[in-house]
């Protein structure tokens, strides 16, 4: 028949039609139809180093641009290397959808070479994902799969396709519609529920805004000043949320949880209402459940039913969109206000007094040497709210967190739910590829950073620049935290030695980096500035710092919110506040 | 522990046992029997699963594996508004001495003999669970040698379907697949 092509073709046309322009992957056997016309489209193919790195990529292209991030795989070895990224997407709810190569029908289930039952090993990792054998299935399957990731809370797809749907001869049909039986995500909140939620506000004298991740995927971060400002309450946003909303401004109190300031985390606490925008009240923000904001009724908007009391109880859910949930609240809110509205100054003055007596802040290394805090910090103001931010897992995400002064949405990139250490390397350059015209910043430990730093290479051959600050206190050092606080500086196995052993900088230049070094604080703004006028190359930084330095305020893991510490063994002096 | 009956309409392809099976282990939800089939349209499956939940919401768990894409429609049966039946089979001790005896709890039950053996009766009975539960504790005094239970199904009493419940819930009669036509390109 005249208008046949192979599945693989097939596929590249669907990728065409459903707007990729980029993707990130590695052949091999069973994915290798696929990549003869793949060799002809017009969608960039990067060629990584490690599966691993294409999927983290991927979820960094789509936590910049909005959009869907594409990342490809063989069978086998090559599929299961993506089941990390898999899931972490899907915790942190990105739009990313992988394609893997599987195969051959007639060879699923005999145990053949590089043959890996990767649909159900990434059933709970995944949104959705579908194993194709037959080639006219898979204009379908990918444009379900496009709608699937970015629609609702969005999250990460796999396809398989068995080598022979990839080989054999099929009619190239793009669905013009599609007809998901079982899957219907909500958009438009409730009428009520808005009505029940404007009238708790007006009422609440004590009421905060937790604002989590959903506030960026739901594009809402206008709504969310319009909203926050018409209210006038404090704002904490949690590490997914850093950038929803204005470091500047005067409301915010910044992050909450194990990590978050005084005023976030009391200000929680102390609250008679939650106003949970796009937040799961996770474990890490909450501390121990059972005592978490004890006195405060919960407004829970998300788009996800499942998160409505799923760890706690809503008073008013609403179901939706944030976008015209926030849009449908402002008009609601303005006309309960007309009737009544509480006052809420006395709330602020426990909050300012707070936020006044317990800033964040750190204390610099006695013996000179350098202090962790001040370098994010310091990359942070020189490189300004335009550039983009990403941390691996760590003291060092939680410093970038908390010294990064975030400005805009889609400018902090982090691994939030799994906790993936090695995200950021290709996560920035997933990042820098959505984005090229903005810098880049992976903001590293040298832990992570020696999980995944052969995608440098990626980005050295790819012309992508990004920038590397390898944090370095030769430690795992949020576990070496751990083991002084808990296990009586015992330090089992953190010690790496990095400080020894890789030579970062030696390192970076081996794999067409540039290789900067910096030990002195009398240096830290010259190196960076010097890092951030290269604009040709990657540059890596390795930043020398002291290895004590820890990530204060703390609530220890599994205990309640009211015990956090400022310092060790240090409480805040409540008797002294009004609360 | 409270037990709970939901029936769930599932897309009829391959994998939808896998991805309840893997919900429903993953968050810690315990099955206690769970039935599945065709139903009267060739793309859509039922289950039946019976639930002990123990500190988890039923909400909660339906709102979880509503999330499964192939998962079409869930609803809760309860004892008043719904038939619920399972199928027992069972070999039981028997000779000729006992044999009267063992039929008299038989046709209390309503049950049948669907084999007689030198030294047994295969039994097929049909009931709701208290009813086979009771009809299990007097066969037990002749000795079971073997016994196989199908899972509880369960169908809603009157004129209404889980189906036109599910499609009137979803809106899918009126627009069936509203704004599922721009979204979707990347």
């Amino acid at each position: 028949m005249a208008n046949e092509l192979t599945g693989a073709q097939a596929l590249v046309n669907a990728l065409e039609d459903s707007g990729v322009d980029v993707m990130f992957g590695i052949p091999g056997g069973a994915i290798l139809p696929a990549y003869d016309p793949i060799f002809d489209s017009k969608i960039r193919h990067i060629l990584v180093r490690h599966e691993q790195g294409a999927g983290h990529a991927a979820t960094g292209y789509a936590q910049v641009t909005g959009r869907v991030g594409v990342c490809v795989a063989t069978s086998g070895p090559g599929a299961t290397n993506l089941v990390t990224p898999i899931a972490d997407a899907q915790m942190d709810s990105v739009p990313i959808v992988a394609i893997t190569g599987q195969v051959p029908s007639a060879a699923i289930g005999t145990d053949a070479f590089q043959e890996a039952d990767i649909r159900g090993i990434t059933m709970p990792v995944t949104k959705h994902n579908y194993l194709i054998t037959d080639p006219a299935q898979i204009p379908r399957a990918m444009a379900e799969a496009f709608y699937i990731a970015s629609s609702g809370r969005p999250g990460p797809v796999l396809v398989d396709i068995a080598k022979d749907a990839l080989q054999k001869m099929t009619i190239y049909n793009y669905p013009k519609k599609l007809n998901l039986l079982g899957y219907h995500p909500h958009a438009e909140p409730d009428a009520q529920a808005i009505r029940e939620a404007a009238s708790l506000i007006a009422q609440a004298s004590k009421p905060i805004f937790y604002i989590g991740g959903g506030v960026i995927k739901a594009n809402a971060a206008k709504e969310l000043l319009q909203l926050a400002e018409l209210v006038g309450a404090p704002v904490v946003t949690t590490l997914m949320a850093r950038g929803a909303f204005p470091d500047s401004h005067s409301q915010h109190l910044g992050m909450p949880g194990m990590h978050g300031t005084v005023a976030a985390v009391t200000g929680l606490q102390k609250a008679d209402l939650l106003i949970t925008l796009g937040a799961r009240f996770d474990d890490r923000v909450t501390g121990k459940l059972s005592t978490f904001a004890p006195d405060a009724k919960v407004i829970h908007a998300d788009i996800d039913p499942a998160e409505i009391g799923k760890n706690r109880y809503a008073d008013v859910p609403i179901i939706g969109d944030l976008g015209p949930t926030m849009r449908a609240l402002i008009p609601a809110l303005k006309a309960e206000y007309a009737r009544n509205r509480a006052d809420i100054s006395q709330w602020w003055k426990q909050i300012n007094s707070l936020r006044q007596r317990y800033p964040l802040g750190y204390s610099e290394p006695g013996d000179g040497s350098l202090s962790p805090q001040y370098v994010i910090e310091r990359i942070g103001a020189i490189t300004g709210p335009d550039g983009i931010y990403v941390a691996g897992v760590g003291q060092h995400q939680m410093w970038a967190s908390q010294f990064v002064k975030f400005e805009k949405p889609r400018t902090w990139l982090n691994s939030g739910g799994l906790g993936t250490m090695g995200y950021a390397v290709p996560a920035a350059m997933g990042a820098k590829v959505g984005a090229p015209d903005t810098p880049v910043w992976a903001i590293d430990g040298d832990g992570c950073f020696q999980m995944t730093n052969q995608e440098l290479v990626t980005c050295a051959l790819n012309d992508i620049p990004i920038k590397v600050a390898v944090i370095n206190n030769e430690s795992l050092g949020m576990v070496r935290q751990w083991q002084a606080l808990f296990y009586r500086e015992r330090y089992s196995n953190t010690d790496l030695h990095s400080k020894r052993i890789p030579d970062f900088a030696k390192l970076a230049e081996a794999m067409g980096c540039v290789g900067l070094r910096c030990e002195s604080k009398g240096d830290v703004d010259k190196i960076i500035k010097e890092a951030n006028a290269i604009n040709d190359a990657p540059v890596v930084v390795d930043f020398s710092v002291h290895r004590d330095a820890m990530v204060w305020p703390m609530v220890a893991a599994g205990t309640s919110n009211d015990d956090i510490l400022i310092a060790k063994e240090m409480a805040p002096d409540w008797d002294s506040q009004e609360l | 522990m409270a037990q709970h009956i939901l029936s769930v309409l599932v897309e009829n392809s391959p994998g939808v046992l896998a991805r309840v099976a893997s919900l429903f282990s993953r968050r810690g939800y315990n099955i206690h029997s769970l039935a599945v089939g065709p139903t009267e349209s060739p793309e859509i499956s039922r289950m039946t699963i019976v639930l002990n939940l123990e500190g988890h919401a039923l909400d909660q768990v339906s709102a979880q594996l509503f999330k499964l894409v192939n998962v079409i429609g869930i609803q809760e049966m309860e004892g008043r508004n719904s038939h619920q039946r399972e199928l027992l089979m069972v070999k039981v001790n028997s000779d000729p001495n006992n044999r009267p005896k063992v039929e008299a709890v038989i046709a209390k039950y309503r049950g049948a003999i669907v084999n007689q053996a030198n030294s047994s009766l295969t039994i097929e009975a049909i009931g709701n669970s208290a009813e086979i539960a009771a009809l299990l504790k007097e066969l037990s005094s002749f000795g079971i040698k073997e016994l196989v239970q199908s899972g509880l199904i369960a169908l809603e009493i009157g004129d209404t379907t889980l189906a036109e419940r599910t499609l009137q819930e979803t809106g899918l009669a009126s627009s069936s697949t509203h704004s599922q036509t721009e979204d979707y390109q990347n």
